[in-house]
């Protein structure tokens, strides 16, 4: 890294830190180096498990010890000239820093916020806490700050609960808070992973000027490489518990030297679906078609002296084709209505008007006893592999439940077909016996997907199917559900937030906001000229590395 | 907020109604009644005693007269103590009861709820088992037992405190509020153990913690409140328990409460006796759990609104 040391507000060296387990201590940051000076922004990128939230939180003594121990390690801080080791200080000390030199900002906006209390009173903590200012001075810095994290009506807003905030406006509060004592270092912990597309470009812009301003040492932790391309001045990429690549961010981009950074960089989405694979026939006749589908969600009801609320109107008036041997990119952000929309085809959701044809059978009207054979036609993915496999099922009991369950199957033969599953998928013949928990997120998911296409679907909508996943997974994830596609000549609508992935992946895109489709056309060429200034928006604000 | 309550009350009028007439028909499908003793009254005199009561009136109008006179507020008179109304009795020992069970609360939540956040904060150590297991013990022990255990512990042997008697001599309304709290205060500590352990290991503590806070600031302002909701739900049906479960304890202690009245009364036959306090604790178990979701709900911004009409 750079050979300034004089100016570094943060340096951290030999840096090694296990858990103990009932299995014996496991390794969690293993000798791991890096230093930050003032007004530069660091990235420390990883995979999750890779240890980077662990190194940081360490320092601040934010993990529980035990199990957490620090083995070896020196972590010197430098503010207004006087150097101390975090790792060595102790408790009291430590706090005197934390949310007044040191801040953090977190993940989920939702949940890092006290729902029980105002932002008011969740702002001006720390400066009562740290700075010795009375509540009423307190107050008028917060709503200054408030202002300048651009929160309309400050003053208002002050006494508002978390709750009464979008997730961006959360992050600007959390920000806000972090940035009230005016520490010198903050370390910010995925802090757009949980926002949307455009949302996270915009905090990803005030952070990085409220940085500038205050001359501030940032530390971004996360797990994508696009989003730490814009904003980073050095990358650190860690891998269980090592930083095995350092150095300037162009340079990391640029020539990767460590395999594994190449490998992570690989793996990142990019440019458009793979030519040699499967192509859809344009003349071939539609296979699901879908017209004027309507879904509404009834809040509440109406009272003794007050109407009903006004129904939520999950998806507007929305008419698509599903092509034979086709996958059709379903964008959006949350809120959208693009997972009601995949619900409601295939018939989770009942629409509340529209119709969904089959190969031209009518899908809407049928009970659920009548979809049953239909049912088997059409299949479903879901986002995260760890709640939508049943725990208490093997592997062997999650695939051959579907074989049995439409009669493709009897007990006596059902081994042999869910081995071939297996096999399709990429699952190990010797984890048939296996619960969900043995697995890795990515596995998950190809049971997931084994699962989805058991009964030798036409359709599959897939609802995120690797939002959860990390970048190396996801890549390979996205290639299995394209081989699969190709071997048994399925159909997709696959739904994402992620523009990259759906350009990786999908023939045709179509663009949902506020519950309708606002914008449709082959992938390349909605990406090259996009007419809509809604989408638009949405490309502009797409990292890229 | 108003409108919610309201809509409660009205929902409480028909949950009332079943309640009386289950009451009402039960009590008298039950072989006996209130005049029959040992020695055989005579005929006449008993004749009498129905026609004074109304009871030779068919089942289906003594039931209407019943409903008519409760609603101006009136519970009748007493079958087994002539002269007296259900009323005088219920008043008479109501305060005693409600006011040992006011204690009993005030015990079982502050001595429950600090054992059950200390417990929490050091899961699996001697600083959760030792409250804990005392707890699993309160809970575990009838207050038949534990009462008599505690005079003779803290009344005969180490002669602190009075072993009965209400308001005659200072302090000799301690060792039955402790007696009636024992079970409660350990339900307490077991919720708010739990409450406090799923409140800590949310984001938004270790939010709290990042801001430098001290460890007791982070606990009391940050963990309480949402840790608490457990127990504040529980709050109403224990106020209940505690009115209508007070007389082993009343007994023990020898307190003029309304619990023992309502044993005697399920004894006697007293018809209007075991009405008028099954009707009352049957409002009051409604009232408490009203508060209790009231007082959920204004703890919750969340939910407040919802009430409010805002929308979350």
């Amino acid at each position: 890294m750079s050979e300034d040391t004089g100016q570094n507000v943060l340096s951290v060296d030999d840096l090694s830190i296990s858990f103990k387990t009932r299995d014996g201590s496991s390794k969690a940051v293993d000798a791991v180096n890096f230093h930050i000076a003032r007004g530069e922004t660091l990235a420390i990128v990883g995979e999750s498990g890779s240890g980077k939230s662990v190194t940081c939180y360490s320092l601040l003594g934010l993990i529980p010890q035990p199990p957490g121990v620090i083995e070896s390690g020196v972590a010197q801080f430098t503010s207004q000239g006087q150097q101390r080791d975090l790792l060595r200080s102790d408790k009291q000390a430590l706090r005197s820093l934390l949310g007044n030199k040191i801040a953090l900002i977190f993940q989920d906006p939702m949940t890092c916020l006290n729902p029980y209390l105002t932002i008011g009173e969740q702002l001006i903590e720390p400066l009562c806490q740290h700075k010795n200012h009375t509540r009423e001075q307190a107050r008028n810095r917060a709503i200054e700050l408030l202002q300048e994290v651009g929160i309309k009506n400050a003053e208002a807003r002050f006494t508002s609960y978390p709750h009464e905030f979008s997730g961006g406006m959360r992050q600007r509060v959390m920000i806000a808070m972090a940035l009230i004592t005016e520490p010198e270092l903050l370390i910010a912990d995925e802090p757009t992973t949980a926002l949307d597309v455009t949302i996270q470009a915009q905090i990803l812009d005030l952070l990085d000027k409220l940085k500038k301003q205050r001359n501030i040492a940032l530390i971004f932790i996360s797990h994508d490489l696009s989003v730490v391309a814009s904003i980073a001045d050095r990358v650190a990429v860690m891998r269980a518990g090592k930083i095995v690549e350092a150095g300037k961010t162009q340079q990391i981009f640029k020539q990767p030297r460590h395999a594994y950074t190449q490998q992570l960089l690989a793996s990142v989405p990019s440019g458009a679906k793979p030519a040699q694979a499967c192509q859809p026939n344009p003349q071939a006749p539609a296979l699901l078609k879908i017209e004027h589908l309507k879904t509404v969600f009834e809040q509440g009801k109406a009272g003794l002296f007050s109407a009903r609320p006004a129904p939520t109107i999950a998806v507007n008036d929305v008419s698509f084709e599903l092509r034979h041997h086709e996958i059709l990119g379903l964008v959006g952000e949350s809120g959208s209505g693009k997972s009601t929309l995949g619900r409601s085809v295939i018939q989770l959701i009942k629409p509340t008007a529209g119709r969904v044809q089959l190969d031209g059978q009518e899908l809407t009207q049928l009970s659920s006893k009548q979809l049953k054979p239909l049912r088997q036609r059409m299949q479903m993915i879901f986002q995260d592999p760890y709640a939508s496999l049943n725990p208490r099922m093997t592997v062997f009991d999650t695939l051959a439940e579907p074989l049995l369950y439409h009669r493709i199957a009897t007990r006596k033969n059902v081994t042999p077909r869910v081995l071939a599953l297996m096999d399709d998928v990429g699952l190990a013949h010797a984890a048939i016996r296996k619960y969900p928990h043995e697995f890795s997120g990515g596995q998950r998911q190809r049971i997931a997907i084994g699962r989805a296409i058991a009964t030798k679907p036409e359709v599959i909508i897939a609802d995120e199917p690797v939002s959860a996943l990390d970048v190396t997974i996801q890549a390979q994830i996205l290639e299995l559900i394209l081989a699969l596609v190709e071997r048994h000549n399925l159909s997709m609508l696959f739904i994402s937030h992620d523009l990259s992935v759906v350009r990786t992946i999908a023939d045709r895109v179509l663009v949902m906001h506020q519950g309708q489709v606002i914008e449709r056309g082959d992938t390349e060429t909605l990406w090259a000229a996009p007419q809509e200034s809604y989408t638009q928006s949405l490309l502009a604000a797409v990292p890229h590395l | 907020m108003a409108r919610f309550i309201f809509m409660r009350l009205l929902q409480a009028i028909p949950v009332l109604l079943v309640v009386i007439t289950v009451t009402f028909f039960l009590v008298r499908l039950a072989p006996g009644g209130p005049f029959s003793a040992e020695k055989a009254v005579p005929p006449e005199v008993l004749k009498a005693l129905e026609a004074r009561y109304h009871l030779d009136q068919p089942v289906v109008n003594q039931y209407l007269s019943y409903l008519g006179d409760l609603a101006r507020g009136d519970f009748g008179p007493s079958f087994k103590y002539p002269g007296r109304s259900v009323n005088e009795m219920i008043a008479a020992g109501l305060p005693a009861t409600t006011e040992l069970g006011l204690y009993a609360m005030c015990f079982a939540l502050l001595i429950g709820a600090s054992a059950g956040v200390i417990a929490a904060l050091k899961p699996n150590s001697a600083q959760d088992y030792i409250p804990m297991s005392t707890a699993m013990l309160g809970i575990c022990l009838p207050s038949f037992l534990l009462g008599p255990l505690f005079m003779l512990v803290f009344g005969v042997w180490l002669e602190w405190l009075p072993v009965s008697g209400w308001g005659d001599i200072p302090g000799d309304k301690i060792l039955p509020a402790l007696t009636l709290a024992s079970g409660y205060t350990a339900y307490i500590a077991r919720l708010s153990r739990g409450g406090m352990l799923e409140v800590m290991s949310q984001d938004y503590i270790r939010t709290a913690r990042a801001k430098g806070l001290p460890e007791w600031k982070v606990v009391l302002k940050h963990g309480l409140r949402g840790g608490m909701i457990p127990v504040i739900a529980f709050i109403g049906p224990a106020f209940a328990g505690l009115l209508s479960g007070s007389f082993v304890v009343e007994t023990i202690f020898q307190i003029p409460g309304l619990g023992r009245f309502y044993v005697q009364a399920a004894f006697n036959r007293d018809y209007t006796m075991i009405m008028g306090t099954t009707v009352l604790f049957a409002t009051l178990i409604i009232f408490f759990n009203l508060l209790a979701d009231i007082v959920a709900v204004w703890l919750n911004p969340r939910l407040r609104d919802l009430y409010r009409g805002k929308g979350a």
